[in-house]
C-alpha cells in the first residue's frame, strides 16, 4: 500500500508540477514580474523618504526587507532561467505533497477512484485549498500591502481545515444535522474573518493585483484538475502491482 | 466467542493496514507543501517566491 501510494503521488505530482510551471510561466509569473516593478519602484522611493514607518511596511517584502531585518541578504535565484529552475522544483514538490495528501484520501474512501474520479477530487482539493481561503485572503501581487504573516497563514489553516471537514460532513455524512454542521463549520473562518492590512493602496495598480487574483485561481483550478486526474489515473493502474 | 474476537483481530488489523499508510501520506504531503508554501526561511522563501504568490499562499 505504501509502495502505490507514494508511487502514485511522485508520479502525479511531478508532471502535474511540470504542467503548472508551464501554465504558471504565460499567466501568473508575467503579472509577478510586472508587479515588481512598480514594487521596486516603491522600495526605492520609500528608501529615500524619510517615512520610516511606511519603509517597513513595504520593505519587508522584498529581498532589502529580509536583509534590513537580518543585516545580511539572503540568497535568491538569479532573474531569467534559474528563477524559473526553482519555481519548478517548488511547483513539483507541491505538486508531490498535494497528491499525498489526495492519494491519501483515495486510500481511505470506499469504492474505486479513477482518472475521472479523480478530477472530482481534484476539485475538492481546488475548493478547499485555494478557493475557500480566497475568499479572505485574495491572491496577492508582490508589492500588495498586507497584515502580518503569521496570523494570516494561521488563518489559511483554519480556512483549510474548517472547510475540508465541513465538506466531508456534507458528502460523506447523511442526514440534515450533518448538513447544517457542514455548512456552519465552512462559514466559521469567514465569520470570524481573515486578517486585513491596518492600510490599503499598495504599490501595485489594482487592475494588475485583480487581474493576478483571477490568474492565480484560474492556474489553481487547472492545477487541480490536472492532479486530481493523473492521481486518479496512476491509483489505478498501480492497483493490481499493490 | 474466540471466533467472535479473532475476526475483530482481523478488521482491527485490516483497518490498521489501511490506516497507516494514509495518515504517513498525508503527514508527509502536509510537511511538503509547508515546507515549500510556508516555512519562515528566507532562502526557501527566495527559491520558492513565485510559487507561494502563484498558489496563493499567505507570502510575507
Amino acid at each position: 500500500m505504501f509502495r502505490r501510494i507514494f508511487a502514485t503521488a511522485l508520479l502525479a505530482g511531478f508532471l502535474g508540477g511540470l504542467g503548472i510551471s508551464i501554465v504558471h510561466e504565460f499567466t501568473t509569473t508575467p503579472i509577478i514580474l510586472h508587479a515588481e516593478q512598480f514594487e521596486n519602484k516603491s522600495n526605492t522611493v520609500d528608501q529615500k523618504s524619510s517615512s520610516k514607518q511606511n519603509a517597513l511596511l513595504i520593505l519587508a517584502h522584498g529581498k532589502a526587507g529580509n536583509a534590513a531585518k537580518n543585516g545580511h541578504q539572503a540568497w535568491g535565484p538569479a532573474n531569467g532561467w534559474e528563477r524559473t529552475l526553482f519555481t519548478t522544483i517548488a511547483n513539483i514538490i507541491t505538486g508531490v505533497g498535494f497528491s499525498l495528501i489526495l492519494v491519501a484520501c483515495f486510500s481511505l474512501s470506499e469504492g474505486t477512484v479513477t482518472g475521472r474520479a479523480g478530477v472530482i477530487w481534484g476539485m475538492a482539493g481546488f475548493g478547499v485549498m485555494s478557493l475557500a481561503p480566497a475568499l479572505g485572503l485574495p491572491p496577492e501581487v508582490p508589492g500588495a500591502l498586507t497584515a502580518e504573516l503569521v496570523p494570516r497563514q494561521s488563518w489559511w489553516f483554519l480556512c483549510v481545515a474548517a472547510t475540508a471537514v465541513g465538506l466531508w460532513m456534507l458528502v460523506f455524512r447523511k442526514g440534515v444535522v450533518w448538513v447544517i454542521a457542514g455548512i456552519a463549520l465552512m462559514a466559521l473562518p469567514h465569520i470570524v474573518g481573515a486578517p486585513q492590512p491596518a492600510r490599503i493602496g499598495g504599490a501595485v495598480p489594482p487592475e494588475l493585483a485583480g487581474h493576478f487574483a483571477a490568474a492565480s485561481l484560474v492556474t489553481a483550478a487547472i492545477f487541480w484538475s490536472l492532479l486530481g486526474w493523473l492521481s486518479g489515473t496512476f491509483w489505478q493502474r498501480f492497483e493490481s502491482r499493490s | 466467542m474466540n471466533e467472535q474476537t479473532v475476526k475483530t483481530q482481523d478488521v482491527v488489523a485490516a483497518s490498521s493496514r489501511k490506516v497507516m499508510p494514509a495518515v504517513v501520506a498525508l503527514l508527509f504531503g502536509a510537511f511538503l507543501v509547508i515546507g515549500v508554501g510556508f516555512a519562515h526561511s528566507d532562502t526557501i522563501h527566495n527559491a520558492a517566491h513565485d510559487s507561494r504568490h502563484s498558489f496563493a499562499f499567505p507570502c510575507h
